[in-house]
C-alpha cells in the first residue's frame, strides 16, 4: 500500500472483515432494510473499491480490490434477499441454522405446501396450464411476503425465544422459496412450449 | 513514476496529461479499433480510409498478412489463411476436433493442450492468430494519435466463458498491450450510445451478427451499470437470412441439392444481394447464372422475404423473452433497445424487436461500430483522462461455476447472472478414514451432472491430516474478477494445508455448447432434479456403508461388544438392501434409521479420534 493515496485508505478501512454487512453499508443492524439507501450505498461503495478504478494500480492493489467488490458484491445479495437476510441475523445472534437439514414440523404449514406442490404437479392437466402456475406462484409469492412481516417483528429486540421464532419462519420461507423456483421452471418450460 | 514523467520536446505538459487509450472490437468476421479524440469517440480508418479490419491473417513463408490482403488470399491459400480464430480461441482440443471437421485447417494436437494449426511458417495457436490482428489495430491506433497506448479496451461476448475470456487476454498480452479491461460487447454498446448518462433505465442490446445472436439486458442506475441477464443463439444470424432466400430461390428455379459448390455460392451470393437491397427498396430483382448456361431470373418482394426470415426472427424473440425472464422482467419495463450488428439493418428485425418491446430500437450509430466506439469511451475513462466521470460497468458472469461433488454432481457455487467480482467458499469433507488427498474438479455449466458441464480445471489438495471420515474441513473459494477470469483456492480448515491454482485451462465452451447447455438445463431441470435427489441418496447410502464397514474393520471389536456389534450390523444389513431401491424417501429414511442406531458407535469412535490427537498419534499407528 502507498501512503498518500486516500483511494487505497478509504478501501482498507471498508475491507475491514470484522465489520458485518450492515456496518459495511452503514445501515442499522435490523430485518427491515431501506432498499434505495441499500443500493445507493453499494454504489458508492464499488465507485471506490471496483477494479476499474485501480486499472492502473499495483498487482497487490489490484487483487485487493478484487476481493473488496467480491466482499461488497457478496454483502449486497445476502441484505437483499429476505431469505439470506433472515439467516445472516440469525448468524450475527450466534444462531447458526443446518440449512439442509432443518425443517418445519408445522403440520398445517405441510399440509398446505403438499397441496400446493400437487397442484404445481397437476397443472399441465388444466385448461390454462400458464394461469394455473402463475396463481401458484402469486400464491407463494404472498405467503413470503406475510413472512418477511413476520420475521421483521422477530429482531426488533430479539430474545432468545423471538430467534426461534425467526429460525422456525426462516425454515417455512426456505421451503417456499424452493417450491417458488420448481414454478418458475415450469412457467419457463411451458413459456418455450408457447413460443 | 510519477516523478519521472517526461513530457515530449517541444510539447507543453498538461495539469492532466492526456493518456493515449483505445478500444477494440475483436470481432469474428471483422474487427475495429476506436478512441476518444478532442471528445469524441470514432474509429479510426486505415491509410486507405477502411475501418474495418477483416480478422485474417495469413501465414506465409516470409511473413504474414493481416486483413483485407489476408482475406483476398483465402480461397488460393486456405491451410495457411486462418479467418476463425474467435471461434477457436480458449478451446481445446476436443472442441476442436468438433470444429475441426468444418474448418480447412491442418490441426497438431500433440504435446499441448493448446491446439495449433500447422501453416508454411510453423504451428500457430489461435492466441497468436488474435494477437496479430490486435498488433495492426494498435499500430494503427499509435500512428492516427501519434504516440504509445497507455492500455486498451478489448470487447468480448456476454457469453464468452472464462476459458475463451482469459485466451483473449493472452493474445493481448502477445500482441504487447496492457489491458485495462475486457468489456462485454453489450455494454460497450449501450456506452456508445450514452445510456449511462441517463438517470437510470433498464436496456436491451440486440445484436444480431452474421453468424451469431446476442441478447443482453443492461440496467442502469446512477452511473453504474448491471447486466442482468444475456441470452443468445450461437448459430443464428445473417448468414441465416441468406441461407433461407437461396432456398427460396432454389425451389423457384426448380435448382435441386445436387447444386454444385460454384452455383451454391453464386446462390448465397444472389440471396445477400436481394437481402441488401430490400433494406431500402419493395422489391429485388434476383438473377441467377445456371450450369446449362440459361438465366433465371424473378423479383423478390418484401413481403415474401419478411415471411421467409420471419421464423429466425421469432428464434430471436424467444431468447430475449428467456432474457427478460431471467432478468425478472417484462418487456414493458425495458425503456431503451439499441441495435448492434448489420443484420440488424434489416427493416423487418427492426420492427420485430419494436413490437416485442414495444418502442422504437435505437439505430443512429453505425451498428458495425457501435461496439468499438462504445469500448473507447471506456478506455479512456479506464485511462484516466476523466477522473469526474462516476461511470461504472458491473458485469455478470454468463454461466454458473460448480465444483464436482460424489457421484459425479455439480455443486454450483456461483450461478449464473452473478454480479462480478465474486467470492465464494464452500466447505467440503473427506469420503474416507484417513484419507490425506482431495480431488478439486471446477465446472462450467447449467446442468446439474458434471458430465453434461465443462470442465473448468482440477487439481488435487494433498497433506491433508488423517482423520475420520467427514471430519476434515476443506474449505473451496472460488473468485472471480471484473474481467470475469477464474482463481480457485482450496484450504483445510483444521490443519491450515493449502492449494490455489490460478486458472489457466487451455480449452473452453464452444457457442454451441453454451447455447445447447442452457436450453438444455430447461428442459431437463425438473428430470436432472429427481434424478440428482435418488443419486443423492443413493450415494450417501453407499458413503455411510462404506464408512461403517471401514469402522468395524478398525475397531469395531475394541469398541462394541457383541451384542452391540450384532445391532450395528443388521442395521447395516438393513440399508444394504434398501439402497437398492429407486425411491429416493426409502433410501433417505434407511439412513436415518442406521444414523440413529448407530449413534453411539460414532460417539464412541470420535472420542476415540480425539483421544489420539491429543496424545499425538495418529490413525494409522494403531493399524
Amino acid at each position: 500500500m502507498r501512503d498518500g493515496c486516500p483511494t487505497v485508505a478509504v478501501f482498507f478501512d471498508m475491507l475491514d472483515f470484522s465489520k458485518n454487512y450492515f456496518e459495511l453499508f452503514g445501515l442499522p443492524v435490523s430485518y427491515i432494510v431501506d432498499a434505495n439507501a441499500l443500493s445507493d450505498r453499494y454504489r458508492d461503495l464499488q465507485r471506490i473499491v471496483h477494479p476499474d478504478r485501480f486499472a492502473n494500480a499495483t498487482d497487490q492493489e489490484r487483487r485487493l480490490s478484487v476481493q473488496g467488490a467480491a466482499l461488497i458484491n457478496e454483502a449486497l445479495e445476502t441484505l437483499k434477499d429476505p431469505i439470506a437476510r433472515g439467516s445472516y441475523l440469525l448468524t450475527l445472534h450466534g444462531v447458526e441454522m443446518d440449512a439442509q437439514n432443518e425443517s418445519t414440523q408445522d403440520m398445517g404449514f405441510l399440509m398446505q405446501q403438499m397441496e400446493l406442490r400437487e397442484q404445481l404437479e397437476e397443472v399441465r392437466r388444466q385448461d390454462d396450464p400458464y394461469e394455473a402456475v402463475l396463481d401458484i406462484s402469486n400464491r407463494v409469492n404472498k405467503q413470503i411476503t406475510s413472512l418477511v412481516g413476520q420475521m421483521a417483528v422477530q429482531f426488533e429486540t430479539p430474545t432468545d425465544d423471538q430467534l426461534a421464532a425467526a429460525r422456525e419462519i426462516l425454515r417455512k420461507m426456505r421451503f417456499l422459496q424452493k417450491l417458488r423456483s420448481e414454478a418458475e421452471m415450469v412457467a419457463a418450460e411451458l413459456e418455450d412450449e408457447l413460443s | 513514476m510519477a516523478l519521472l514523467q517526461i513530457a515530449e520536446p517541444g510539447q507543453a505538459q498538461a495539469p492532466h496529461q492526456h493518456k493515449l487509450a483505445a478500444g477494440i472490437d475483436l470481432g469474428t468476421t471483422n474487427s475495429l479499433v476506436a478512441s476518444v479524440r478532442s471528445g469524441n469517440a470514432e474509429t479510426l480508418p486505415d491509410a486507405a480510409g477502411r475501418h474495418l479490419l477483416p480478422s485474417v491473417v495469413r501465414y506465409k513463408a516470409d511473413g504474414i498478412d493481416v486483413g483485407h490482403v489476408a482475406r483476398a488470399e483465402e480461397a488460393a491459400d486456405p491451410l495457411n489463411t486462418i479467418s476463425s480464430a474467435k471461434r477457436l480461441i480458449g478451446r481445446g482440443v476436443q472442441d476442436i476436433k468438433t470444429l475441426g471437421s468444418r474448418l480447412p485447417y491442418r490441426f497438431i494436437q500433440e504435446h499441448t493442450t493448446v491446439p495449433r494449426i500447422q501453416t508454411v511458417a510453423g504451428d500457430i495457436s489461435p492466441i497468436e492468430v488474435s494477437a496479430e490482428v490486435l498488433k495492426v489495430l494498435s499500430d494503427r491506433a499509435e500512428e492516427t494519435l501519434g504516440g504509445d497506448l497507455s492500455g486498451v479496451v478489448i470487447t468480448v461476448p456476454a457469453y464468452f466463458d472464462e476459458a475463451q475470456r482469459q485466451a483473449t487476454k493472452d493474445a493481448a498480452k502477445l500482441a504487447g498491450l496492457h489491458v485495462f479491461r475486457l468489456l462485454n460487447e453489450p455494454t460497450a454498446a449501450a456506452v456508445a450510445y450514452g445510456l449511462d448518462k441517463r438517470a437510470e433505465g433498464i436496456h436491451a442490446i440486440y445484436d444480431l451478427g452474421g453468424g451469431t445472436f446476442d441478447i443482453s439486458i443492461l440496467r442502469l442506475n446512477k452511473g453504474v451499470f448491471e447486466v442482468m441477464a444475456t441470452g443468445g443463439d450461437s448459430a443464428l444470424g445473417g448468414d441465416d437470412f441468406d441461407r433461407v432466400v437461396a432456398e427460396w430461390i432454389m425451389q423457384q428455379a426448380a435448382i435441386g441439392d445436387d447444386a454444385d459448390h460454384g452455383l451454391q455460392k453464386r446462390l448465397m451470393r444472389a440471396a445477400c444481394d436481394a437481402k441488401e437491397a430490400l433494406s431500402d427498396a419493395d422489391e429485388a430483382n434476383v438473377v441467377i447464372n445456371l450450369d446449362d448456361g440459361s438465366c433465371w431470373e424473378q423479383a423478390l418482394n418484401r413481403e415474401t422475404f419478411n415471411q421467409l426470415i420471419d421464423p429466425l426472427i421469432k428464434k430471436t424473440q424467444m431468447a430475449c423473452r428467456r432474457a427478460l425472464r431471467d432478468a425478472g422482467l417484462t418487456p414493458e419495463e425495458v425503456s431503451e433497445v439499441v441495435m448492434v450488428g448489420g443484420s440488424t439493418r434489416v427493416p423487418r428485425v427492426r420492427e420485430k424487436v419494436g413490437e416485442l418491446f414495444g418502442s422504437e430500437p435505437l439505430v443512429n450509430i453505425d451498428p458495425d461500430r457501435v461496439v468499438a466506439v462504445g469500448a473507447a469511451i471506456q478506455a479512456d475513462i479506464l485511462a484516466g483522462n476523466k477522473p469526474d466521470d462516476e461511470m461504472l460497468l458491473l458485469d455478470v458472469i454468463p454461466l454458473s461455476l460448480g465444483i464436482e461433488t460424489m457421484g459425479g454432481l455439480s455443486e454450483k457455487l456461483i450461478s449464473r447472472n452473478t454480479t462480478i467480482p465474486v467470492a465464494r467458499a464452500q466447505e467440503f469433507t473427506t469420503f474416507k478414514d484417513g484419507q490425506t488427498a482431495i480431488a478439486i474438479h471446477v465446472v462450467q455449466g447449467e446442468r446439474e451432472l458434471v458430465s453434461d458441464c465443462r470442465s473448468l480445471a482440477r487439481f488435487e489438495l494433498r497433506g491433508i491430516p488423517p482423520m475420520v471420515a467427514g471430519a476434515a474441513r476443506i474449505r473451496v473459494t472460488l473468485e472471480v474478477d471484473a474481467d470475469g477470469l477464474l482463481n480457485v483456492s482450496a484450504k483445510e480448515m483444521s490443519s491450515g494445508v493449502q492449494a490455489s491454482i490460478g486458472v489457466k485451462p487451455s480449452y473452453g465452451l464452444t457457442d454451441n455448447e453454451i447455447e445447447t447447455m442452457l436450453r438444455d438445463s430447461i428442459a431437463h431441470a425438473s428430470k436432472d432434479k429427481l434424478a440428482r435427489s435418488l443419486r443423492e441418496q443413493q450415494v450417501e447410502a453407499a458413503r455411510t456403508i462404506e464408512a461403517l464397514e471401514a469402522a468395524l474393520l478398525d475397531d469395531g471389536d475394541r469398541l462394541l461388544n457383541a451384542d452391540e456389534r450384532s445391532t450395528v450390523e443388521s442395521a447395516l444389513e438393513e440399508l444394504r438392501r434398501l439402497a437398492q431401491s429407486d425411491d429416493l424417501k426409502i433410501i433417505r429414511q434407511g439412513i436415518e434409521e442406521l444414523e440413529r442406531v448407530c449413534g453411539f458407535y460414532v460417539e464412541r469412535r470420535m472420542n476415540q479420534s480425539v483421544q489420539q490427537a491429543m496424545s499425538g498419534h495418529n490413525v494409522e499407528e494403531f493399524e
